[in-house]
């Protein structure tokens, strides 16, 4: 059994890692930092962290001035208000003169699983990715956030990272990450399984349950979702011809919708597992939500062999 | 005549030639925001003209003031004052809102001289905020900035957690110019929804006000320059909406409008006049 690490942890220690290398770089947040991690940061000087209170809109457009003043801005917040509740300012004033702005949304997907609908972020991706100019990172465990988090800080342009509550196997080494580098974690020549964050180490439990059944799974990391890497995952879907994509999002607009989009005209057998458009709920545990919307390792075994 | 008085002569033909640059952009039947961009354009100059410290060789200097504006419908009159000020020809001028052209229909990165991308309502300031904080607290610098937003605008929320914001952390290098034109798209801003007490509001969130006549160069130069201390600084300014434009003043229609030829003509006219009582 991997170990498990927290990747809100790894956020804020990258923030302080990478911020100690560059001082521009300042972290905002809005009354979530002890959540989030990005109050980290604050070891670096008091002037590095910057609390904007319950305002996520003046917290984006905040962000958009200090870029324009040439500091380079991580805004955080649960991922339903850092994008949903401050779409039009990373819109208009973060995308469309293409600032470097850098949003993380926390507590992403269905990892909030106490404080229901209103807390779990489903549509994150679909916001994010649909803006011109922006760059949209998923991280698989918490050696890859602080890859990313780097990334992002050089990336000349807009970018989000979507950060789950729950922490993860660690599954990847502390590298630095290229932004459109597709990871692949297991290789296998009867089904691609094409995944995103948590569903990345899930999908290779699914993997191992589809080996006792004589079926080679190949199992990859999406972690770029835009740009969308489509020549690599145009390539990787041929070598088996049969493809499941799984996403703790909605299957409207999210991870699946990019990678079908990808290979359209290509002879291939797909399929896709994620919320079926659907808000998300309260329960007592992250892994009864995975077991309701049909998203355990069990799931995507028994969905991926229909497709061999 | 005093310095004061060449200065305040000064910024009126810069203001006339404005007004008259405006018309250049919005030939006649040509739709476009007449009305907020005159009722702002005496500040604008002012700012240009006088305050705002920016180099056309080093645009980009670190050491500049920055204006936005945040009422980005009325960038004609922010257009105006680039062009004035030699950030591009004046040629780009009948081009306003063209395909392909350096001047969009709201402020864009496209156009020389433009910080940041407003219009949208509502933003400007905590962009404003953001480079504020940026250069005072984080840099320790001396840069200006210079928000206009619009009295439509103050219904929007952001603009009262971006007020919160200012005033928590103390920038006083930040100024918030409030165009008071009375009107708004649909009507009088009173009608559409009230937002009473301006002054009251912004001093009550811990910013120095200061009301004036936004057409009085006098007033407009003391109020940009008066030390607000360690506070932000809000000038609430009362203009008139189509200012300089006889058949457009107070006239809710040239929010955003066509002139008939004659309109334009009879504009270019008291336009001219004002510029020739100047000489």
């Amino acid at each position: 059994m991997a170990e498990m690490a927290s990747l809100r942890e790894a956020y804020g220690k990258a923030l302080v890692r990478v911020g100690s290398k560059n001082k521009d770089i300042v972290a905002l947040d809005a009354d979530l930092g002890k959540s989030t991690f990005s109050r980290a940061i604050e070891e670096l000087g008091e002037e590095r962290f910057v609390e904007v209170g319950i305002a996520e809109q003046n917290m984006a457009a905040v962000s958009a001035g200090m870029a324009i003043a040439g500091k380079i801005p991580f805004f955080s917040s649960f991922a339903v208000f850092s994008t949903g509740r401050a779409y039009d300012q990373i819109r208009s004033s973060i995308c469309i003169p293409g600032f470097n702005v850098n949003i993380c949304g926390s507590s992403a997907g269905l990892s909030d699983y106490g404080d229901g609908k209103t807390h779990q972020a489903l549509d994150d991706i679909a916001i994010m990715q649909v803006l011109p100019n922006m760059t949209v990172l998923v991280p698989a465990d918490a050696n890859q956030v602080d890859g990313m988090v780097e990334a992002m800080a050089n990336h000349q342009g807009p970018c989000y990272i979507r950060i789950p509550r729950n922490d993860l196997p660690v599954i990847t080494e502390r590298a630095p990450y290229t932004i459109g580098q597709v990871d692949t974690f297991r290789t296998g020549k009867d089904v691609t399984i094409f995944s995103m964050s948590g569903m990345v180490h899930t999908s290779m439990d699914a993997a191992e349950l589809l080996a006792r059944d004589g079926i080679e799974a190949e199992v990859v990391s999406l972690g770029t979702v835009k740009p969308f890497p489509t020549e690599k995952v145009r390539e990787i879907a041929a070598k088996t011809g049969k493809v499941m994509i799984v996403e703790e999002h909605n299957v409207i607009n999210g991870l699946g919708s990019s990678v079908k989009s990808a290979l359209a005209g290509m002879a291939l057998k797909i399929g896709h597992m994620g919320l079926q458009d659907t808000f998300g709920q309260s329960a007592e545990s992250y892994e009864l939500l995975l077991e309701y919307y049909g998203l355990t390792a069990k799931d995507i075994a028994e969905q991926t062999k229909k497709l061999v | 005549m005093s310095t004061q008085d060449d200065l305040i002569k000064s910024l009126k033909k810069k203001a006339v030639e404005m007004r008259l640059d405006l018309l250049e952009m919005l030939e006649p039947g040509k739709v476009g925001h007449l009305g907020g961009s005159s009722s702002a354009t005496d500040i604008v100059a002012t700012l240009y003209f006088h305050k705002m410290n920016y180099s056309l060789k080093n645009a980009n200097s670190p050491d500049r003031d920055f204006f936005l504006m945040s009422k980005g419908h009325a960038v004609p009159a922010q257009y105006a004052a680039l062009a004035e000020a030699g950030f591009f020809s004046k040629d780009e001028f009948p081009k306003m809102k063209t395909l392909g052209g350096m001047l969009q229909g709201h402020p864009d990165m496209k156009t020389p001289g433009m910080e940041a991308v407003t219009g949208s309502l509502g933003q400007g300031l905590s962009i404003g905020a953001g480079i504020a904080y940026a250069k005072k607290r984080m840099n320790k610098a001396q840069n200006k900035v210079y928000v206009m937003c619009g009295d439509g605008e103050m219904a929007e929320g952001q603009l009262w957690e971006a007020a919160a914001f200012a005033a928590t952390y103390e920038l006083s290098n930040l100024t918030m110019i409030l165009d008071q034109n009375g009107l708004q798209a649909c009507g009088s801003c009173v009608d559409i929804m009230n937002i009473p007490n301006l002054p009251d509001k912004w001093a009550a969130f811990g910013w120095e006000v200061i009301e004036i006549d936004g057409h009085d160069f006098a007033q407009i130069i003391e109020a940009l320059d008066r030390d607000p201390g360690s506070k932000p600084k809000a000038i609430i300014a009362h203009t008139i909406k189509g200012k300089g434009f006889p058949f457009a003043e107070n006239v809710v229609g040239f929010h955003n409008g066509a002139m008939t030829k004659e309109q334009h003509e009879e504009g270019k006219k008291a336009l001219l006049a004002v510029k020739e009582a100047l000489k």
